[in-house]
Parts: C-alpha cells; structure tokens; sequence
C-alpha cells in the first residue's frame, strides 16, 4: 500500500473539517480569546487539506 | 478543560486511521521478515521519516518543551551537536555493517562480530528497556491526559495500548512505521501554527529575546543566557544548563548522542527496513533534515511559554473543579492546584508555565529560594492558550500520535529482538519460519502487557522508576565505546568486548555513586556510594560526565583484554569490521541520492544553525 493514500486521505479529511469548522465559526469570540483574532483553524485546515489532496494526488499518479 | 465536539471528531478520525493501516497491513505481514523488518522493502524517504518519529515520542516533544523553557536555546545542542553529527556517522559508516551484514538486529550485529554472550547480554538488557520505556511513555500520556482533559487514567492508559497493540500484532513493523510517517505530520501540522501564532504574539523573534533577556537575568544570568547557544558554554555558571563546553562536546555530543543514534535498535530498525544499501543509508541522513529544524518546532513553544505571562484566568484547574467536583483523585498535582485556590497560584505563576505543587497544594521552593516551575506543561500549556477547539483537538491529536509511536516503536523493536535474539537463540532455535512469526505476534502482546503494569507501577512507585531509569543508563553509557572498535578494529574480540560492557557499566555506577549534582540530596540522584567525591554543577553535567567515564573505561577494558586474547580469522570479520568490507559506491546516481554529498549538505547547514543561534 502506497503510504500516501492513507496519509493524503487523512490530512484532506481533518483540512476540510477544520477548514469548514473555522468558516462557520468566523464571528465567534474563540479566535479573540485564544489566536489573537486569527482564524486558526480555517487557515490551518486549508493548509492541511492542500497538502493532503497534494498526497493523493501523488499516490495516484504513481500508480 | 472541555473538549469541543469537533476535537472528538478529530481524534476517533485519528484512531480510525491508525487502526485501518494496521488491518490493511495485515495481510502484507505474511512471513517473519515481512513482520519484524517490513520484509526489507520500504523506500528510503519513508524510514528516514520513521527514524526520527520513532524517536520523537511524547517524552521527547514534552522534554525539549520542558528544556526550551529552562534552557533555552542551548536545549538545541540536543539536536545540533547530539543528534545530527551521530546521524550522519550512522548513515556513512556504520550503516554497511548494519544492512551489509543482513544481521536482523542490532544485538544480532554484536552475535556475527564478537560472540554470544555479548549478543546476550545486550539483547536481554535491550528487551527490559523497551518494555520499560513504552511502560513509562502509557505512564505519561494517562498522567497528562488526566490533568488536562479529566480523562481516567486507567481507561487512557488500556485503551492507548489496546489500539497500538492492534496495529502492532497485526502489521509489525511496517504498520508502526506508516503511523510514524502519520504522526510525523501530525506534529508538523500542529506545532508549525502553534509557534507562529505564539512568535506573533511575544514580536517575533527580536520580541522573543528581549522578553527572555529580562528571564534571564532574573535567573542570575547574563541577558542573552536563553537566546545564544554557545556564548554561555565557557563555564557551568553562566549557562541555565550549569554545563561547560568539554562536557557537552564530549558526553552530550560524543559518548551520549552517538550511544543513542548509533547502537539503538529502535532507529536503527527502521533502517533496516529499508529497500536497499543505499536507501539504508541515506535512511539516517534524510532524517537528519527535518531533525535539525525540529528545534523550532519543539523548543521555540517552550521559550515562548516561559516568555509570555499569566493569562488572566489561568489553566485548566478552575475549569476542571467546576467540571467534575466530585472526583477526588488527583495524583499530578490538580487537587493540589484546586485546592490552592487560584489568587495564589496567580502570585506565583508568572509566565504560561504554572508553578510545581507539592502534595498539599503549596507552590514547591527550590534549594535558591525560587519557586519551581512544572515545566513539563510548557507545551501542553501553550497548546491550550493558543488554540480555540479545532486546532487543539488537533494539537492534542498530535501529542497523543507521539505518545502511541513511541510505544509502538519500543513494542516492535521488542518483539522483534525478543524473537531472533532471545527465543531463537536460546529457547527454541531451528524452528519454522511461521512459528517465529507467531512467537512475534504473541511477542507483542506479552510486551504490551507488562507495558501496562510497569506504567501501573510508575504511577504508585515513581522512585522504582527513577532507579530503573538509572540503571539503564549505566547499561547504555559505554555501548558506543563497544561498536565503535568492534566496526572500525579487527583485532578486537567477543572477551575484549564483553569484559569492556561490563566494566564500562561498572564505572558509569561507581562515577554516580560517588559524584552529586548542587542541592540534590544523596540517593537515585548519586552519592549513594557512601561518600561524594565530587559535586558537579548540575545533573546534566553529572550525566554528561557519567557517560565519559563509561565510554573511556569501556574503550580502554576493550583494548586491553582484546591485546590478551585470540583474535577472529579476517575471512570470518568480511562485511562486519571496516577494514575488511568494501565501502559501497553509488557513483552513478545523481547527487541528491548518494549518502556522502548529502552528508556534506546536512553538517553544512547545521554548522550555518549553529553560527546563527551563537
């Protein structure tokens, strides 16, 4: 098994739930309170979800 | 401290994933090759990442923390003068020996070159460790777990081993080494939004030495104490550390970093895994690439913590006492803060880190008058203050994922030299292949299991383990000395190599027992010997020099009994000892892929890591 596929898989999985969870939290008072105002998890989670499709992508250009 | 549904999410996501790769493994497990050394087939920029992650367990993220705060920079000697140079070493010289020698364990490698009872002596001694250590790691993680989650420790301890047992028995090594590749970049993805937030907050790095220049000098130190790595190093009094630069080049540089990063099984395991010769090599030298930037990753969050001060509601105890009053146990120290009542701990916690806590709640005092801090909860404590729900779940995602690697790493290296080296050596040799490989399964729920009640006996019986520790690392001090002739002098022999471990452990006990670190009182700390001879600066000075003692003492016995007994033909030494094994070419592949230039290129940027951080 091509260790890519499970690790792309993975990091698009937790990108696009992090990514969707900080858009929908945008307003919310979380990110004054713990990340000096910025959206932790939306940039976080894109960057995740970046390099998890980036993965798989791979994975499946070698096959 | 409440956990948001989606740091759940996050989590099981976690698991889901660890626990598939060790089914879809399962069935590329097949024979004992396969099993205990991924049947010598995995590409080398997979090992290199499992090298380090096998390494970076959570007693490692948590400790540079620690050390970051207390240290500063100069905890990044750990990487720039230990790690890297015994990492390169490995790959370029030692390798060959290693994976040209097709022995399938370290221990195994000592059996071909000198004899038996060196191989026994270092694979029994091997096998105690690494239950020992993955006890210790579940010991960790459930005492953490508890603090800041309110998890029972119990459940977090059976159900981490449960879930690393499975993955473990049913892939072996290839399946602990995909999830490291995972945990790998588990820590990346949480620790790199961790430091840049937190560098933004204290101004970046200018921000961050003026903040530590007025830390250090309240310590008693010159300004730049915790921002200059070497500057400091010219005597024990002017650095945090309490070492000077002889003792640090030598004990932590030499004997220590070497010890580890060249004769561990556990790393070196992961290199044996690897696809080819070459792929063997560069397995170290690959590693070494990330390993040299790891300091920003797990210092820096600890040199923040200390930089920035007491939030105004402070930690996780208020929020655990009105979650869950009605629990009583608190072994590490929450009762006590609890109890303590939060004006008082805001007193005395000045910065991220709060205050260690004796059993009735009062701020502990050091010997100096100071109070001392829990470093311990640097990172966890910066992971809490920095992340809203989301990232933290992620962020503890990543700590948990180091913890399980670790124990994971320890179980196979484990199985696998209880197997080859203890059970087919001296139980049952000349058995099937299938029956070896049963015997790793079984392995490796047997090791599991006193796993689990060494961390059960960690947690009532914390001096046990501060003894065990000890001892082990008498055991480990001279190991170094014996490889280092056994590869590189082929006149040296099994008695001459024998003769030299044990003297060697011998002296790294004699040296502890009779020197003390300043203000510890005599026992597991040293003196234990009756009469203290010499009383070093600080542990880690002692330490450092308990290992030169060990090495040189090891080196010299090895030499010396080796001149008086009968040396090994060199027809039977050929692919085990330098001079007799031609060292492999790999001229004809493009730079980036041949183990000396990328050598060069690795101890190139950490001397430009070390001139920077001066």
């Amino acid at each position: 098994m091509d260790i890519r596929l499970p690790l792309g898989l993975m990091f698009a999985i937790h990108g696009a739930l992090l990514a969707g969870f900080g858009a929908a939290t945008a307003s919310s008072t979380i990110y004054r309170e713990h990340s000096l105002g910025i959206n932790v998890n939306l940039w976080s989670g894109l960057g995740m979800l970046v390099f998890g499709a980036t993965m798989l992508w791979l994975a499946r250009r070698a096959r | 401290m409440q956990l948001q549904w989606i740091d759940y999410v996050i989590i099981v996501i976690y698991f889901a994933f660890v626990l598939g790769i060790g089914f879809v493994l399962k069935r590329f497990a097949q024979t004992s090759t396969d099993f205990f050394l991924s049947g010598r087939s995995i590409p080398a920029w997979i090992t290199g990442l499992a090298f380090i992650s096998a390494n970076l367990g959570a007693q490692e993220v948590i400790g540079m923390g620690a050390s970051g705060a207390k240290y500063g920079v100069a905890t990044s000697h750990f990487y720039w003068i230990g790690a890297i140079p015994a990492m390169v070493f490995v790959g370029i010289f030692m390798m060959p020996f290693y994976y040209g020698s097709r022995a399938r364990s370290v221990p195994e490698y000592l059996k071909l070159r000198f004899d038996e009872k060196t191989r026994g002596l270092n694979a029994i001694s091997f096998a105690a460790m690494t239950v020992f250590s993955s006890g210790v790691s579940m010991y960790a993680m459930g005492k953490l777990l508890q603090l800041l989650l309110g998890w029972d420790f119990t459940l977090s301890v059976l159900l981490s081993a449960g879930i690393v047992l499975i993955y473990t028995y049913l892939g072996g090594l290839t399946s602990a080494i995909y999830n490291e590749v995972l945990q790998f970049f588990l820590i990346v993805a949480g620790f790199v939004p961790l430091v840049l937030v937190g560098l933004y907050d204290v101004g970046w790095w200018p921000g961050l030495s003026a903040r530590l220049a007025r830390e250090a000098v309240a310590r008693g130190f010159d300004p730049g104490a915790l921002t200059q790595s070497w500057q400091h190093m010219g005597s024990p009094a002017n650095n945090p550390m309490g070492v000077e630069w002889f003792g640090l080049v030598m004990g932590l540089g030499f004997v220590l970093s070497f010890g580890y990063w060249c004769t561990d099984f556990l790393v070196v395991q992961r290199a044996m895994a690897a696809d080819s010769m070459n792929a063997a090599r560069r397995t170290p030298l690959i590693a070494a690439l990330p390993k040299m930037v790891f300091p920003f990753l797990v210092i820096l969050p600890g040199m923040i913590a200390i930089a920035v001060p007491a939030p105004s509601s402070i930690g996780f105890a208020q929020h655990r006492v009105e979650a869950r009053p009605e629990s009583s146990e608190r072994p590490y120290a929450l009762t006590a803060t609890a109890q303590l009542g939060a004006p008082a701990v805001r007193d005395v916690q000045h910065s991220l880190i709060p205050p260690k806590l004796d059993a009735n709640g009062k701020p502990v005092i050091d010997t100096e008058g100071r109070v001392a801090l829990d470093y311990d909860l640097a990172i966890p404590m910066m992971l809490m203050h920095y992340f809203p729900a989301g990232m933290l779940g992620l962020g503890l995602c990543a700590l948990m994922a180091s913890f399980m690697s670790g124990m994971a790493g320890n179980t196979t290296a484990f199985n696998t030299v209880w197997t080859y080296d203890i059970y087919q050596s001296y139980i049952k040799p000349g058995a099937s292949d299938a029956h070896y490989l049963a015997v790793g399964r079984g392995a490796t729920v047997v090791g599991i299991l006193i796993s689990i009640a060494a961390a059960f006996v960690a947690r009532q019986f914390n001096n046990i383990m501060d003894l065990l520790q000890l001892v082990f690392a008498f055991v480990n001090a001279p190991l170094f000395a014996t490889f280092m002739l056994g590869m590189f002098w082929k006149r040296a022999t099994g008695h001459g190599a024998f003769s030299g471990l044990l003297t060697g452990t011998l002296a790294a006990a004699l040296h502890h027992g009779l020197t003390l670190p300043a203000g510890a009182a005599v026992g597991v700390k040293g003196g234990f010997l009756g009469q203290v001879l010499h009383t070093y600066p600080s542990e880690m000075a002692q330490n450092f020099w308990t290992a030169i003692f060990a090495w040189t003492t090891c080196f010299l016995v090895t030499i010396l009994v080796s001149l008086f007994t009968e040396p090994r033909r060199d027809e039977e030494l050929k692919g085990l000892v330098y001079a007799l094994t031609p060292i492999p070419k790999d001229r004809n592949l493009p730079w980036y892929k041949q183990p000396a230039p990328l050598a060069i290129v690795v101890l190139a940027m950490t001397v430009v890591l070390n001139v920077i951080f001066w």
